[in-house]
């Protein structure tokens, strides 16, 4: 079977972001960026899919800068067969990052997507789910186990309650959780070889999707900052605090 | 303006986080209805109905929806949305697993996880990690959100709204479930909790994680942790507080053995009072909490649970 997964770039998730001073965004100026963490577990996934037999071919897809070609390398560093870079330097949305995948898939056909459950740069937790209707497939999102049988797949996912399993027809969309698979390092003879892996580019336009958005971002704001408190002494110390002070217990 | 609420609950209770949502939606203003899809779900009807600011309980029952599978759901509301101004659902796991297929269908943007209304089509939503507060105006002609409770006040329940049953079956016949493990608990849930104990690594294992038990019970409190204990095995994921796990605000969090990384504090540092209880003083916890407390676990958490 065919396995696409779609990876983004973002901000290391090390990195504390600030706001620029004009509240027009956070600055990205020189920090350093990486492949969004759920990305990397999802082309983990995928490969280990590879490596099982289930999967043949893994494509990786980003939306994105031309930058963006390192996070696509990296998941070919990580075993992913060949990349697409759909190339633009208009900060998209979900919805049109979903339709612009939509559009890759009914070219590549692939049987299962996987993408991660959420970027950790805007935390909208939707681009996987809005795919899944725009190409008519099912969805098992935030997963933290699938097995692939004959024509179905089996997705054991978190939800708030604990843990849920579906069956989901193929072809299926994936969101992945933290717990799915702990990642690889790329060694250095696959960084190597993944510099002759076939990347294909491509832009917006070529795809005739209209990536206009009903979203403006009107201004960005730090949070209220919480400040530190005060150091007790013991145990007895805080209890008192807590009661006589703070009032919450 | 009328706004559609999706109802959260598991067939036989409402959850609290709908309550939340509903004061979003009256904040934006307008009529209010409500949608419950469930199976068998009468008396969670009859809870729903009580909601202060709801006009209509639409009741659909159906052996489609028993599970809240996001394809069939998604349908229904997507169905239903063509009367609204705005769709609102919590931005539990279930309402971020359907609500995204709702906005594609109806060629809208989601507007994630809300913390304030500021007008009907603005509203106030953190990113990265709650280190950024968006303001976002959306231009759509349905507005999709999903909120997130802390947020809000939850509403009251003294209404009287009436019950309306919808006997529109959407079945995508897209996938099914297989089964459910869900955690069996006394204690209140964390998103809904006055008092969290949150253990982190330096818990060491699971079996000392009984220590914050016995001052949970003192206190009426409930249990998180940390991505590190979950994924070490010391708690099971629904307990993961932060960015990817849980957002929490109560009024008193107690963070114990966990260092206060930014993707844990992403989800606790809305409480109102917290405290720190960690053997490092250079510990980031330390930068947000309002008590701290630099010892030992073994040693303060048992001697807490004995002072209380
Ligand atoms: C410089 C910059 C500034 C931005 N400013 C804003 C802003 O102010 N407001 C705003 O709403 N948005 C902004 N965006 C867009 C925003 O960061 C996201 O790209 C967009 O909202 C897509 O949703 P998401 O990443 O939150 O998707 P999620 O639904 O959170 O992501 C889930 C998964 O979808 C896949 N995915 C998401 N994006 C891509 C992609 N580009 N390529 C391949 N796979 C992908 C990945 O597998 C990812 O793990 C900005 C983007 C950039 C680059
Ligand atoms: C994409 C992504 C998403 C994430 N999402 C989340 C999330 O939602 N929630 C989350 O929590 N994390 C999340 N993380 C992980 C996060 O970055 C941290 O790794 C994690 O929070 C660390 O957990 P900890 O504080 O328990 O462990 P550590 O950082 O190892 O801290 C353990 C602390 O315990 C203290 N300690 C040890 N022994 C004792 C003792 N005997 N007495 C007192 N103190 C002791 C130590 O001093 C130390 O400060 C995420 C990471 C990524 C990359």
């Amino acid at each position: 079977m065919k396995v696409l997964v779609a990876v983004k770039r973002v901000i290391d998730y090390n990195i504390k972001v600030r706001v620029k001073s004009d509240q027009s965004g956070v600055d990205l100026t020189n920090v350093k960026m990486a492949m969004n963490p759920f990305c990397e577990i999802a082309v983990e996934e995928a490969v280990r899919l590879k490596e099982k037999g289930v999967a043949d071919e893994v494509i990786v897809v980003s939306i994105g800068p031309k930058v963006a070609q390192e996070q696509i390398r990296t998941a070919m560093a990580l075993g992913a067969d060949r990349g697409i870079l759909v190339e633009t330097d208009e900060p998209l949305e979900s919805l049109a990052i979903a339709k612009l995948l939509a559009k890759v898939v009914e070219v590549e056909q692939p049987d299962l997507v996987i993408l991660g459950k959420q970027s950790i740069d805007a935390d909208n937790n939707q681009t996987g789910q809005m795919l899944g209707t725009l190409a008519g497939m099912s969805q098992g999102t935030f997963a933290s186990e699938i097995n692939v049988g004959e024509n179905c797949v089996e997705v054991t996912r978190e939800i708030d309650g604990g843990l849920q399993t579906l069956s989901l027809n193929l072809p299926a969309i994936i969101t992945t959780d933290l717990r799915l698979n702990e990642p690889r390092y790329a060694s250095l003879p696959n960084i190597m070889k993944a510099k002759r892996k076939p990347l294909d580019v491509k832009t917006p336009a070529d795809f005739g999707v209209n990536v206009i958005s009903g979203l403006k971002t009107l201004l960005v704001e730090s949070p209220q900052e919480r400040s530190a408190g005060v150091l007790v002494g013991s145990v007895g110390e805080l209890v008192e605090k807590l009661k006589n002070e703070a009032k919450v217990i | 303006m009328s706004i559609l609420v999706i109802a959260e609950h598991d067939n036989g209770s409402l959850k609290d986080e709908t309550l939340n949502t509903v004061t979003a939606a009256v904040q934006i203003g307008g009529n209010v209805d409500l949608l419950l899809a469930g199976e068998n779900c009468n008396a969670v009807a009859e809870q729903a109905a009580k909601i202060s600011g709801v006009n209509r309980v639409l009741v659909a029952d159906h052996s489609v929806y028993a599970h809240q599978l996001a394809e069939n759901i998604s349908l229904l509301v997507t169905e239903l949305a063509a009367d609204y101004s705005h769709v609102l659902a919590p931005a539990t796991t279930n309402g971020k697993n359907f609500m995204p297929r709702v906005a594609a269908t109806l060629d809208v943007s989601q507007i994630s996880e809300i913390t304030a209304v500021v007008s009907v089509d603005t509203f106030k939503r953190p990113i990265y990690a709650g280190n950024a507060i968006a303001t976002v105006q959306s231009m759509d002609k349905v507005k999709v959100i999903t909120v997130r409770a802390t947020g809000f006040d939850a509403a009251a329940c003294d209404g009287s709204a009436t019950i309306e049953s919808l006997d529109k079956v959407t079945d995508a016949g897209l996938s099914s479930f297989v089964k459910e493990e869900l955690a069996q608990s006394d204690r209140p849930g964390l998103t809904s909790a006055k008092v969290i104990i949150s253990g982190g690594r330096g818990m060491g294992n699971s079996s000392n994680f009984n220590l914050l038990e016995q001052v949970a019970d003192k206190l009426g409190a409930a249990v998180g942790a940390s991505r590190a204990a979950v994924d070490a095995g010391y708690a099971p994921n629904d307990m993961q507080v932060g960015q990817t796990g849980k957002i929490v605000a109560p009024d008193l969090y107690i963070a114990v053995g966990i260092s206060g990384a930014i993707q844990h504090l992403a989800g606790m540092k809305d409480s109102k009072v917290i405290v720190a209880i960690n053997k490092d003083e250079e510990a980031p916890i330390f930068q947000v909490a309002d008590f701290g407390l630099v010892d030992d676990l073994f040693d303060a958490v048992p001697e807490l649970a004995h002072s209380l």
